[in-house]
């Protein structure tokens, strides 16, 4: 029995010493969920440049949630290198709450520090049996529309702004029809999510609803991962341009002498290894003149509108997402 | 005699039924009560823990033991353990000295005290996650001496283990608190009076006393030690291979679509729950004798 019990002992204690990669250098890139996939091919493909470049072999760790949550934790402490999130809000949030990025974070990286963009689709269920080809058809009596919710999700809130942007374009900007409109297409919302990913999931996997409102990106993952023959992408008429950004967190690297190294990875997502691994996630490259034609088929021309027809992030979002804003006034609860 | 052997007169239909029926409902009712019991324990216990194993083995043995096997899962599984092997320990020896205090002894807030100890288990996971993240984080308390000092706590493993502590502290001290209490100070009064001293009498007289509910407490401990999400969702920084714990991983898993590796690690998390049982229940088989005796003596 002792010998036995000696025995574990020294497994426990063997498996505990065994953690790999103490020495290398590593660093964190903090993001949100849906570039899981992108980063994981991304990040393999920098660090086996990385080596090439200086020998040196590097260990990039992931760490993926919802973006606002994601920042958050950065503020609180979570040790990244650079950050990657859905929204500029969540990193202009970080720059106020710890100075740890500069305030023109933006112009450090060409595009205003996007070096993908991305825009939301509609999925429908194979053969689109509810002929959902608009953003008017998503107010029919006969149809339920999936999205999260805009208060936490930050595709939920590109969701309504592409939303308002087709129906100011159709409305001739008459407010008062512009926000019955999106107030109609939020009754019929059977489940507002937290998040991106779950909206998918309450989609695909639970099979409620006829739409997802969802990234471009998630539509084509879900169709890669979920089959084909089960979904379809409809392109709506317009849609909104999304940049979600990249930064380096200068304060925390230089407290671990990774600056060069964090630095290196954020602009090699600009070349054309970087921008190839980015469409082929289903992220629209910000130089498609490096990438393969074929690979930007899928893409199809929408006419987009930018934040900046809003006002930008600082002004669009106390409007129509702060406590009291349009989504406040206009979203009843089903009951 | 136990309630079967009462009941044996009446099924077999000999002298007087009614005077040994525990209850007097028919056979029918009696058959509808069971087969609801036993509905309800399939089809909320068995069921999804049969449902587990199902999906974690949809793609195979070869893509179960790849998913277990590879090195995030292997990172997670390492940093679970880790977590447990120190959390349990904390959680033995303070339980027991919060035990020990309240049962045997009396003195001002004491009632404070057993009130405190209940108060992981009244409080959200979440919000104990997230004291830990407003104590030790870069904006919190501590935060600013500690990154002064080049300590990380929050967003990692020594955030983990206290988020850990806090949630499982309760396990070991409810679980002895009762038995020591119903024991009272009688055994320890004897040895101190026979010239024992303080150590000597918990070690020779107290300990053999609460060794089975100690055991019970600890294997508790264990479980949720190891299963606990909410609590370590808001510390751990959720950084891959490096401050994930096993259920953290699952719901990664499930969340990139690798639904059967999910359901691996899943069945790793259930089997380790399994095996606690059946250590518990080899225990008491092996130890009945002890057990009995323990409970008799009181």
């Amino acid at each position: 029995m002792s010998r036995f019990r000696r025995s574990i002992f020294a497994a426990v204690i063997t498996s505990l010493m065994a953690v790999p990669g103490w020495a290398q250098t590593t660093i964190l890139n903090v993001s949100y969920d849906p570039t899981r996939e992108l980063y994981r091919e991304f990040s393999a493909a920098f660090t086996q440049y990385w080596q090439q470049q200086t020998g040196e072999t590097i260990n990039v760790r992931m760490s993926h949630g919802g973006s606002g949550s994601q920042a958050r934790a950065v503020i609180d402490g979570l040790d990244a290198d650079v950050v990657s999130l859905a929204l500029e809000a969540d990193i202009n949030a970080i720059v106020e709450a710890t100075g740890k990025i500069p305030a023109d974070w933006r112009s450090q990286l060409p595009n205003n520090s996007a070096p993908y963009t991305s825009t939301i689709v509609f999925l429908v269920r194979a053969g689109n049996p509810k002929n959902i080809q608009d953003w008017d058809d998503l107010v029919r009596d006969d149809v339920q529309v999936i999205t999260p919710n805009p208060k936490t999700s930050g595709g939920a809130r590109w969701n309504l702004l592409a939303a308002w942007a087709w129906a100011e374009k159709k409305f001739g900007g008459d407010e008062e029809q512009v926000r019955n409109y999106v107030s109609a297409l939020y009754r019929n919302v059977p489940v507002l999510d937290t998040g991106a990913r779950g909206s998918t999931t309450t989609f695909v996997q639970r099979g409620i609803g006829d739409v997802l409102l969802a990234w471009e990106n998630e539509a084509f993952l879900a169709l890669e991962e979920l089959g084909p023959d089960r979904f379809e992408i409809v392109t709506p008429s317009i849609s909104i341009l999304a940049e979600p950004p990249v930064a380096l967190v200068e304060g925390n690297a230089e407290a671990k002498g990774t600056t060069e190294i964090a630095r290196a990875y954020l602009e090699y997502l600009y070349t054309e290894t970087g921008q190839t691994i980015a469409a082929k996630h289903y992220y629209r490259p910000f130089k498609p003149e490096l990438v393969d034609p074929a690979a930007l088929e899928r893409f199809v021309e929408i006419e987009l509108v930018t934040i900046d027809s809003f006002g930008g992030w600082a002004e669009a979002q106390p409007r129509f997402f702060g406590d009291g804003g349009i989504f406040d006034q206009i979203y009843q609860p089903a009951n | 005699m136990t309630v079967e052997n009462m009941l044996v007169p009446s099924a077999a239909g000999t002298a007087a039924p009614n005077r040994y029926e525990a209850t007097s409902e028919t056979r029918g009712v009696r058959i509808v009560l069971i087969a609801i019991a036993v509905l309800f324990l399939a089809l909320f216990l068995l069921l999804p823990l049969a449902a587990v194993f199902m999906e974690a083995f949809r793609g195979g043995i070869q893509a179960y033991f790849a998913a277990i096997t590879e090195p995030d899962a292997l990172a997670a599984i390492r940093l679970t353990l880790t977590v447990a092997a120190i959390a349990v320990p904390c959680n033995l020896i303070f339980g027991v000295a919060a035990a020990w205090a309240i049962a045997k002894f009396e003195f001002k807030g004491k009632s404070l005290l057993t009130t405190l100890i209940d108060l992981p288990f009244s409080v959200s996971p979440v919000i104990s996650g997230l004291v830990y993240v407003l104590l030790f984080g870069a904006q919190g308390y501590f935060g600013p001496w500690l990154s002064a000092h080049g300590i990380q706590i929050a967003f990692a493993v020594p955030g983990i283990v206290l988020a850990t502590i806090f949630v499982t502290f309760p396990f070991v001290a409810r679980e002895l608190i009762p038995l020591m209490q119903e024991q009272g100070t009688g055994d320890e009064e004897a040895a101190l009076s026979l010239g024992a001293n303080g150590w000597q009498t918990f070690l020779f007289v107290t300990l053999p006393n609460i060794k089975w509910a100690l055991l019970y407490g600890v294997l508790l401990c264990n479980a949720r030690a190891m299963g606990e999400f909410g609590a370590v969702a808001v510390i751990s920084g959720k950084i891959r291979g490096l401050t994930n714990t096993m259920p953290l991983h699952v719901e990664i898993l499930y969340n990139e679509y690798a639904f059967s590796a999910a359901f691996a690690v899943a069945s790793l998390l259930a089997l380790l729950a399994l095996v606690t049982l059946a250590i518990k229940t080899f225990l008491e088989w092996r130890f009945a004798d002890g057990i009995a005796a323990a409970g008799r003596s009181h």
